[in-house]
């Protein structure tokens, strides 16, 4: 954010400066002085009022955190850092830990971007390089329509319609081949009752594609021309154009929009909650239901008191702090790589 | 322009009115009643002029706001315990009768042909009955097959009045149960199977969805949604349908001042036609309140409601309380709130 207000700081200053010199005609001066100095006043202010907003946003943020520490603050002093591996819910006992809705959040993302960025980029590819120009915007449009469906839309078409279809498609078969497998076969054990962190996984694929396809589209679409016609000319294929043409090119905006629905499908609180199965348990195949953090606190803010809502807090607060460290990996990932292309 | 300004003077004059006019009752708690709740406003509306804004943001949730004075009565579908209210200078009464009804997916049976007992419900909920056909199931169906299939718990996921009512159940039939997990809106389930529902809508999708499940919702649920539902036996060892004269019939058999602030529980309550899962949702008021003019308001609100709203709560699936009781609250508890 501080990177990109500097450059209508400088570009005023530089302005200023360069006002000067054709203040030679006596006459006009004190006038061009007067128009300048209004001028020069304006800038101020707008740069002072746009700073306050950006501030607010900070302010925002800090006491967001601040409010969410001090409320979560009696979870963290009774079981200190603990808290978050401590695999516990018991609401009647006040026993609490984070370590089951921190597991179901970041495997439930995690299935989702697995399955969405690959379909994103599929997508993406075939709208910038090879979809007929005819298809391009009813495509393109549908595919922005999806990034507006409200998420409890998802929530219950993802109970009502896709649990179903899912139990006797995908998780029976998938029990049945996989199942008895070596190493991975736990991972498709147990009820194959359409529920759990798979299901939620794919239910946050379906709604996160739409943002990462059309954040990939857009940047896609501003490589320049030139270059990839050069590639073309050099008689690269298709795939060799996008891999080390326009992929390389685009790099900081791809990774931005993974980032992007990374974050949405972290924090999405209702199409989690219709199907992740809301149980308070370690998870221990991919067909568990089990619980995100995000889930967790929309389920039980209502009915919690005292000490549940101390920990509910700290759920937040964790929260908080997982999609804060993304983003920073996010952010290290991306200086990395242009530091290596020498930017 | 006109409209501008006449808006700004209503807002400026609610906004000076704030304080002394009281026109619309407040409250605020359990999510249990407030369809009953919102129907008997609306009808008191219409004869008094007098409007209620009842938010239905959870039991603690009301407790919380009734403590803080935000609202003029709370609800609260877990009774208050007497020296709490006593510390607080309130009282507390039963509003309105429901009850909470297992139900079942399970081919072959028609609703209200599966019989259990209160232990075996129990046993099944914490995941220690985990096949249709276990033993137990067995015997108490004498001439039904029970198929081989896994049992599926199916329970809330946010809290709510309906598990409180339900492990409040389970609590006091069962020691095993009392003992792991307890009574609460809610709890931490034990059955390796148990999946939650987002509200009673979202237990009674999934029961309907998955084949061999149990779970519990509320009876208008059980009607809305057509559900198969369980014969359950009560205290006085008779097996009954849920119904509403069942839960009345619970209502009946408390005997409601034996307990400070009437907190009686209804659960397992005696008589033969007694559904063991009925309970009450209890309204909260200060005896010496600040706003003695709303508060007025409310308890004119409750005996309009209790005199004129029978048929509202038959017609919405729950029990108006009895006449002799909603006499003994006017007589024995009303007197208490300072007017």
């Amino acid at each position: 954010m501080g990177q990109d207000m500097q450059p209508p700081l400088s570009s005023v200053d530089n302005n200023s400066h360069f006002m000067q010199p054709p203040l030679s005609s006596v006459d006009n001066n004190s006038h061009l002085m007067a128009v300048a100095k209004r001028q020069r006043l304006q800038d101020v202010l707008f740069h002072r009022l746009t700073q306050l907003f950006s501030l607010l946003v900070l302010l925002a943020l800090a006491g967001i955190i601040v409010s969410l520490f001090i409320n979560a603050w009696p979870t963290f002093a009774k079981f200190g850092v603990s808290f978050i591996w401590y695999v516990e819910w018991d609401i009647i006992n006040e026993e609490f830990g984070a370590a089951i809705a921190i597991v179901g959040t970041l495997a439930s993302a995690g299935i989702a971007m697995l399955v969405a960025v690959p379909l994103a980029f599929g997508i993406a590819v075939f709208l910038t390089e090879t979809c007929p120009v005819w298809l391009r915007r009813p495509l393109g449009t549908a595919i922005e329509l999806l990034a507006a469906v409200p998420s409890i839309i998802y929530g219950m078409f993802g109970l009502f319609v896709f649990a179903p279809l899912f139990a006797d498609f995908i998780q029976v078969p998938l029990r049945d081949v996989l199942g008895g497998m070596p190493l991975i076969g736990f991972l498709f054990g147990g009820a194959t009752n359409g529920m759990g962190i798979l299901a939620a996984g794919i239910v946050l694929a379906f709604m996160v594609l739409p943002f990462v396809a059309a954040v990939m589209r857009d940047v896609f679409e501003i490589t320049p021309p030139i270059l990839r016609e050069s590639a073309y000319g050099l008689g690269c294929t298709t795939w060799e154009v996008v891999s080390k043409i326009v992929l390389p090119y685009t790099q900081k905006g791809v990774i931005g929009g993974i980032m992007l629905g990374l974050g949405r499908a972290l924090g999405e609180t209702m199409a989690v909650t219709f199907v992740i199965g809301n149980a308070n348990r370690m998870p221990t195949s991919l067909f568990s239901p089990g619980t995100s953090i995000a889930s967790t606190l929309a389920n039980e803010f209502g009915e919690a008191a005292d000490f549940h809502i101390s920990s509910l807090f700290a759920l937040g607060f964790l929260l908080f702090v997982i999609t804060f460290v993304v983003l920073a990996l996010a952010k290290i990932l991306i200086n990395r790589a242009e530091k290596a292309k020498g930017f | 322009m006109f409209q501008f300004k006449s808006l700004l003077v209503a807002a400026g004059f609610s906004a000076a009115s704030m304080l002394s006019f009281a026109a619309d009752i407040t409250g605020a708690g359990a999510t249990f009643p407030f369809p009953i709740y919102a129907k008997w406003a609306e009808a008191y509306k219409e004869v008094t002029g007098t409007g209620m804004n009842y938010q239905s943001i959870g039991s603690s949730g009301g407790l919380k706001q009734i403590r803080a004075k935000t609202v003029t009565f709370g609800a609260s579908d877990a009774p208050v315990k007497g020296d709490e209210l006593d510390k607080d200078g309130m009282v507390q009464f039963p509003a309105i009768i429901g009850g909470t009804v297992p139900v079942l997916n399970l081919d072959g049976f028609k609703p209200g042909e599966l019989r259990v007992t209160g232990p075996v419900l129990a046993e099944m909920f914490m995941g220690k009955i985990i096949k249709w056909n276990d033993a137990k199931l067995v015997a108490l169906n004498p001439g039904k097959t029970l198929p081989n299939e896994t049992i599926t718990v199916v329970h809330r996921a946010d809290g709510s009045g309906t598990t409180f009512n339900f492990t409040d159940y389970l609590t006091s039939i069962s020691k095993d149960w009392a003992d792991s997990v307890g009574k609460g809106a809610a709890v931490k389930w034990p059955a390796p199977s148990s999946v939650g529902g987002k509200g009673n809508e979202g237990v009674a999708a999934n029961v309907n969805r998955i084949k061999g499940s149990v779970g519990y919702v509320e009876y208008a649920y059980v009607k809305k949604n057509n559900m198969n539902f369980m014969q359950l036996q009560n205290a006085n060892g008779k097996f009954v349908n849920p119904s509403e004269e069942a839960f009345a019939g619970s209502a009946a058999g408390a005997d409601w001042f034996s307990v400070p602030g009437m907190g009686v529980s209804m659960v397992n309550a005696k008589g033969d036609n007694s559904w063991p899962i009925s309970t009450a949702s209890f309204i909260l008021m200060y005896k010496n309140p600040a706003d003695k003019a709303a508060s007025a308001e409310v308890l004119k609100f409750f005996d309009w409601s209790f005199k004129n709203g029978k048929k509202m709560a038959s017609e919405l699936d729950y029990v108006a309380l009895p006449d002799s009781l909603t006499n003994d609250i006017r007589s024995k508890v009303w007197s208490q709130i300072q007017k």
